[in-house]
């Protein structure tokens, strides 16, 4: 007997937006989620921030009316609870101040959001690099803002916070990006699909006006990042641009090459995956209603594929009403007709993106970096060392992990297993390459927390 | 090494809280975690890796786990992932812990 009819894993604009329409159509939600407040990475922090920090920007603001629509007698929201593992039922456990629980429930929504693409390149490891969105995460929660910073790499994102720095009165030093005109070009096609969203690509134009304007430095089609620390703590970095080798002096370095699906709970949970080759990620597979191949489970959000935040929350909408139909709660006939506004929202949300994603792609050199540089952070594994690994036939991430503890530390995978892939398919592009395998506990839990609970017994794998 | 902050904190009002880094006092505002406390206070190191790498705070949303640090005893805390509370005592941890956290030598 399910204890609950819906719970939502992850508050950010997907688990938000499913958790208002489920509770309006009358089920009982519970939304568990890690961070201290509801908004998720995109609008964290947004109702502490209602009258202050407005460097942040309209955009991020707006999230607030999520946060607010939270505020409904069928909505439990945890804070601080980490989901970490999830069972056939769906049954899930989840873990807060130190204690573990278990909670059923008739439907589970998958909403945990996306992390950044890891960005390796010789020296990324050193304290003063770190990513832009980290970054951004300081001027959100604690008005904390980066001094002397070069921000490094592409996407909308880079742009966004560099305008957001600039706003705030520390505008970065210098803007080092790796796309190249060949790709803006081969981006093109894409623009006029683009143009049904056309209130997101002038947001974007409007930041680059407002880098011009405050005459930060640029260079685009750079490539070869080396960071290096110096005597005083400050970060070298050297790169090529213009034909010729660069090198600043900064105190922060922030890098960004993107955002991918965070998928420990998806693969976990057993559903299954696909290579998404224009966003070079895997996501789980799901229908228009976010509807997954395992029983009561849906997912929704960048978690499901990168869309941003207002396709999340169209996408949160769609699977709402999907579970409300399944429910009982509606028919089919209301369900679709709920919809219409829904598809409409997530298809204007999602038409920037095929531009988006040919004009910024992560350089090759990252998804594939120099011998040399570290790929796995927590067990300090080089490029070079997988790369032997793999030419001694390791296929695969498990052989990569079970030879070199690649991916085994406390991060289990989250910070190499994307660069893992990129090395795996150098030089044999057309062969398929399987998601790794995730598994129970998704995140580090204490041996006492796990024995102070029992589980059925595991199907084998 | 002593390096300063590579972050400058906003002057808003609004009430601190005291903590201990590595015996050191030191005061962040009120309601930021205690990743957020450490990169405003240093721009050095927090952890050191097995082999003696320097690393501090990285993702600040959970995922990479560079953050870790021993928080009122408690070792690999996620810093990102608490809260600092008045009075918490933070410790920087090095090398290669061993089961319960702590290490050997």
């Amino acid at each position: 007997m399910a204890e609950v009819d819906l719970i939502i894993i992850g508050a950010g604009p997907a688990g938000m937006s499913t958790a208002a329409v489920a509770a309006r159509g009358g089920l009982q939600v519970l939304m568990l989620d890690e961070q201290p407040q509801p908004g998720g990475q995109i609008y964290r922090n947004v109702a502490q921030n209602r009258a202050k920090r407005g460097f942040l920007g309209q955009a991020y603001a707006a999230g607030v009316d999520l946060v607010d629509a939270l505020d409904h007698p069928g909505i439990t929201h945890v804070a601080g609870a980490t989901v970490w593992r999830l069972d056939k039922g769906p049954q899930v456990t989840w873990s807060r101040g130190g204690k573990s629980q278990t909670t059923s429930a008739a439907h589970v929504l998958l909403a945990t959001g996306a992390q950044e693409r890891p960005a390796p390149f010789p020296g990324w490891t050193l304290p003063g690099v770190m990513p832009a969105g980290a970054a951004q995460i300081l001027m959100k929660t604690a008005g904390m803002l980066p001094k002397d910073a070069v921000l490094a790499g592409s996407g909308p994102l880079l742009y966004l916070i560099a305008a957001q720095m600039i706003d705030a009165g520390s505008p970065p030093q210098t803007l080092v990006e790796t796309q190249t005109f060949t790709q803006m070009l081969g981006a093109t096609p894409h623009l006029p699909r683009a143009l049904f969203g056309l209130p997101t690509l002038l947001k974007g134009l409007g930041l680059i006006a407002k880098i011009r304007k405050a005459a930060v430095p640029r260079y685009t089609a750079a490539s070869g990042f080396h960071a290096t620390a110096t005597e005083s703590g400050k970060i070298q970095f050297s790169f090529r641009a213009k034909g010729r080798a660069q090198s600043l002096t900064c105190g922060l370095l922030l890098t960004h090459q993107g955002v991918i699906p965070g998928t420990h709970i998806t693969r976990a949970a057993g559903i299954a995956h696909e290579w998404n080759a224009a966003q070079g990620a895997f996501q789980p597979q799901h229908d228009l209603w976010g509807e997954t191949d395992q029983p009561g489970l849906h997912v929704a959000g960048d978690g499901a594929g990168i869309g941003g935040a207002e396709a999340a929350a169209a996408a949160g909408e769609l699977a709402a009403l999907n579970i409300l139909c399944q429910s009982g709660r509606i028919s089919s006939d209301t369900r679709n007709q709920r919809a219409a506004h829904a598809r409409a929202a997530l298809f204007r949300a999602r038409a920037i993106r095929p531009f988006l994603d040919a004009a910024y792609p992560p350089p090759a050199e990252i998804l594939a970096p120099t011998d040399e540089t570290i790929v796995c952070r927590c067990e300090e594994v080089s490029a070079g060392a997988v790369r032997q690994a793999i030419g001694e036939g390791a296929q695969g991430h498990r052989q990569i992990k079970t030879s070199l503890r690649c991916g085994m530390g406390p991060c289990q995978g989250r910070m190499c297993d994307a660069t893992l892939r990129g090395l795996l398919s150098e030089g044999r592009a057309n062969r398929p390459i399987s998601p790794p395998r995730a598994r129970s506990p998704i995140k580090p839990i204490a041996l006492g927390e796990l024995a102070a609970l029992s589980f059925p017994q595991e199907e084998p794998a | 090494m002593n390096v300063a902050s590579r972050f400058r904190t906003l002057p808003e009002t609004g009430e601190s809280v005291q903590f201990t880094l590595d015996g050191v006092p030191a005061t962040a505002p009120a309601g930021v975690t205690v990743a957020a406390a450490l990169v405003a206070h240093t721009g050095a190191w927090t952890r050191q890796t097995a082999q003696g790498a320097p690393r501090t705070a990285y993702c600040m949303m959970g995922v990479c786990f560079d953050c870790l640090v021993e928080v009122d005893g408690t070792p690999n805390t996620q810093a990102c992932m608490t809260l600092l509370g008045d009075g918490m005592t933070v410790r920087r941890q090095t090398g290669l812990r061993n089961l319960n956290g702590g290490h050997d030598g």
